[in-house]
């Protein structure tokens, strides 16, 4: 792999489908990857609780805590009527976070370091509010623009800008983790790379080369905080957008 | 406190039936209370460590969409209308405007549009 930071997010063509009725469907390292979260996923919780246990063991209990982490928190910020949205929410948690881990290996490509893998997952929450909004309350969905006790006047102007607001919640929503993951990686791979190219300069180069060297080991323990904190702001924020179609105005 | 639940449920053992109504509810209700607790000492424990590193980093994207989406919506219309310059300047302020909402909404500062309506301008937590 080349030394400078940025070619590792470089997609390449394992197996090139081209211009299936004109798009480009190649299966790419991206993909690859994709399909190993998706894989270790799956195989992880299924195999964890193959044996379900009435005491759980190390590894079931993991699958367990991760199921009771993320139904208390969808409970907290949609309310049990939120639990029904529970497979997306819990599916994504998992994908980002699996996808995230799974970057942190060496020579491994970072699935969610792509916007647009993370601004696809946005749109898919977007576009679930939308639809279950207008399929729940019909127009009266679109109250959530309107605030209430507005002057006449200025309610043009807040409209607007409530729209901006919602329209801005994809668009952030896949910046910060993509901006997240791109950064952390980007950092990781300068330090490191400083590390070799200090050392060339003899004993004393070597002798320098210690602090970039802690300060990759330092950077390595904060991106598997920072891995699991995104994965944890994408569901938070996916449950509070779904409370918003569940109760767009109360 | 648990003594004197405990206590209480003793003192009703003999009469069948509704002792047991009572003891499901009281253990339904110690059982919300801990589960309360636990989940509110998970996220204070959440809000320790890299959590300002997330939250400055969840600030700026905030604030960075609302400009980039007024801006775009701005520069779409004027494409299609022929108003330019006149739709990005106005919806980039706006955008402008819908940021800085974004930010004050995502720490906590303004109350969501929901509770809006009943509690004024009172400075709310968002959940």
């Amino acid at each position: 792999m080349a030394n400078d930071p940025i070619s590792q997010f470089q997609i390449s063509k394992i197996i090139p489908i081209e211009n299936v009725g004109g798009l480009d469907l190649s299966f790419t390292n991206s993909s690859l990857f994709m399909v190993a979260t998706v894989a270790v996923t799956s195989l992880f919780l299924y195999l964890t609780t193959a044996n379900r246990g009435l005491v759980p063991g190390r590894l079931q209990s993991l699958s367990e805590m991760s199921y009771e982490f993320v139904a208390s928190m969808l409970r907290d910020a949609a309310g049990t009527q939120g639990m029904r949205f529970f497979p997306l929410v819990f599916s994504l948690f998992m994908f980002v976070l699996i996808a995230n881990l799974i970057g942190m290996f060496p020579y491994f490509f970072t699935v969610t370091s792509s916007i647009i893998v993370t601004f696809a997952l946005a749109i898919l929450v977007i576009g679930t509010v939308v639809f279950y909004g207008f399929m729940k309350h019909g127009l009266k969905f679109l109250g959530l623009f309107v605030p209430e006790g507005v002057p006449g006047i200025l309610v043009p102007l807040v409209v607007a800008i409530e729209v901006i607001s919602f329209l801005s919640r994809p668009i952030s929503l896949s910046v910060r983790l993509f901006a997240n993951m791109l950064a952390g990686h980007i950092t990781l791979k300068v330090f490191a790379g400083f590390v070799v190219s200090l050392s060339t300069f003899g004993v004393l180069g070597i002798g320098g080369a210690i602090l970039p060297l802690l300060m990759a080991v330092a950077l390595t323990g904060l991106e598997f905080l920072v891995a699991f904190l995104q994965a944890y702001v994408f569901a938070v924020l996916t449950c509070m957008y779904l409370n918003d179609a569940l109760h767009p105005s109360h | 406190m648990p003594g004197r639940d405990k206590g209480s449920v003793d003192e009703k053992h003999p009469t069948d039936g509704g002792d047991l109504e009572g003891r499901r509810r009281s253990l339904d209700a110690a059982l919300a209370a801990r589960s309360e607790n636990s989940a509110k000492g998970r996220k204070d424990r959440g809000s320790g460590g890299g959590a300002g590193f997330a939250q400055a980093l969840k600030l700026s994207s905030e604030f960075i969409a609302g400009i980039l989406v007024g801006a775009g919506i701005g520069y779409l219309i004027d494409r299609f209308v022929g108003t330019s310059p006149w739709g990005l300047v106005i919806f980039l302020l706006l955008g402008f405007a819908a940021g800085v909402l974004n930010v004050l909404r995502s720490a906590g500062m303004v109350a969501e549009p929901k509770s809006a309506m009943g509690s004024g301008d009172k400075p709310d937590k968002t959940e």
